[in-house]
């Protein structure tokens, strides 16, 4: 029923540096989750662009190098189709998704602990009905685990450097606005004084 | 550096780029990449076997092979997840006792009942999308997605057009200028 200690303690420290980030990173809120959604704040898009580019440089390291291996999930069209529809309302409903429910519930949110509540709910049913669904997602496509760089036929370093470019030239276009903005709030601010 | 931690908010491209690094430490450490709801399906499974065995037996969950709930790294993890984020609102003080977020009462009104009836079915239905899809914006989102995973990123394109639908029909293009 327990894995290794050594293993409980790391999965432990990685998950207080990912809640500490998460909360600093400001997807604990309800606000930023549906602001998200509604197309008016892209905190979280940013927060997801930069860590994908950023991890991802490690990881194909780690994999070239021998060092790790790679972890996907199977490309099961059924189970990604529906799940996604599914998890797309309740992520809306909720207005938390469930790494930030639990730093939602951590920063002291109670909407989001009755949240983990429903989510362990939404578990038991996964499980209590896993025979009835199962041969409904086992009749779409299944492609196995396969990457993007396999499909295509091409370099991983390839996709690695086209999401680095991504990912930059978003921050960049961001926070140059976001300075233009400051700069020509300050301006405002200034001729009111003026006035 | 205290005071760096004792801040509020941190931008969300040193936060993005911290949690890159994070992935790093997991796969360098573990050799497993970051998830939350794993952990969920294996509490779940874990609960249905010690509160009635017999429907366990039956089940044809429990002989899977990619199935073997047990108290392990990710689990451990999401515990660690309420602890960070608990220690981060501690220190700099962003802490909060809501129960019903200002745009959702603006919404729908003042019901903390409605509000908690309507966080419980969504944490549910997520739940069991998520454990369709094998991952969440975590574990496919982010850890799936920078592995380059077809899997994930089809998910995450159907989860996001599902969410953004979803919450234009409930709060509507009004909705959108109250954020």
């Amino acid at each position: 029923m327990f894995d290794e200690p050594s293993n409980l303690f790391l999965g432990l420290l990685t998950g207080i540096f990912f809640g500490f980030l998460l909360q600093k990173g400001r997807v604990a809120k309800f606000p930023v989750i549906i602001g998200q959604l509604l197309l008016k704040d892209w905190t979280v898009v940013k927060i997801m662009l930069t860590a994908v580019a950023v991890g991802s440089i490690g990881v194909f390291t780690l994999v070239s190098m021998g060092a790790a291996e790679l972890h996907i999930k199977p490309a099961m069209f059924g189970g990604l189709l529906l799940g996604g529809l599914l998890f797309g309302i309740g992520m809306s409903v909720l207005g938390y998704c469930p790494g930030t429910s639990v730093a939602a519930c951590g920063e002291g949110r109670k909407d989001a602990m009755v949240g983990v509540v429903g989510m362990i709910t939404g578990a038991l049913a996964y499980v209590w009905f896993y025979p009835r669904y199962q041969p409904i997602l086992k009749s779409f496509p299944d492609w196995g685990k396969i990457t993007l760089p396999e499909l295509t036929a091409t370099s991983p370093w390839l996709w690695v450097l086209g999401l680095l470019i991504l990912a930059a030239t978003n921050a960049y276009i961001f926070l140059r606005r976001s300075t233009v903005a400051v700069r020509h709030d300050t301006r405002r601010r200034g001729n009111a004084r003026t006035d | 550096m205290m005071e760096m931690l004792r801040k509020a908010s941190w931008s969300p491209y040193v936060a993005g780029s911290l949690i890159g690094l994070l992935s790093w430490f997991s796969f360098a450490s573990v050799d497993k990449p970051i998830g939350i709801t794993t952990a969920f399906e294996y509490t779940a499974a874990l609960i249905t076997q010690a509160v009635s065995p017999e429907t366990a037996s039956t089940n044809p969950y429990y002989t899977a092979p990619d199935k073997s709930p047990k108290i392990d790294w990710e689990w451990m993890l999401v515990i660690g997840v309420f602890i960070g984020a608990f220690i981060s609102s501690r220190l700099s003080g962003d802490r909060t006792s809501e129960d019903v977020p200002d745009l959702w009462r603006k919404r729908f009104g003042e019901g903390v009942s409605k509000r908690f009836a309507a966080a419980f079915i969504g944490g549910a239905v997520m739940m069991f999308g998520a454990r369709l899809a094998q991952g969440c914006t975590s574990g496919h989102g982010i850890s799936g997605a920078m592995q380059l995973a077809v899997s994930s990123w089809v998910f995450v394109v159907v989860l996001f057009l599902s969410g953004v639908g979803t919450a234009f029909l409930l709060y509507g293009k009004k909705g959108a200028n109250h954020v």
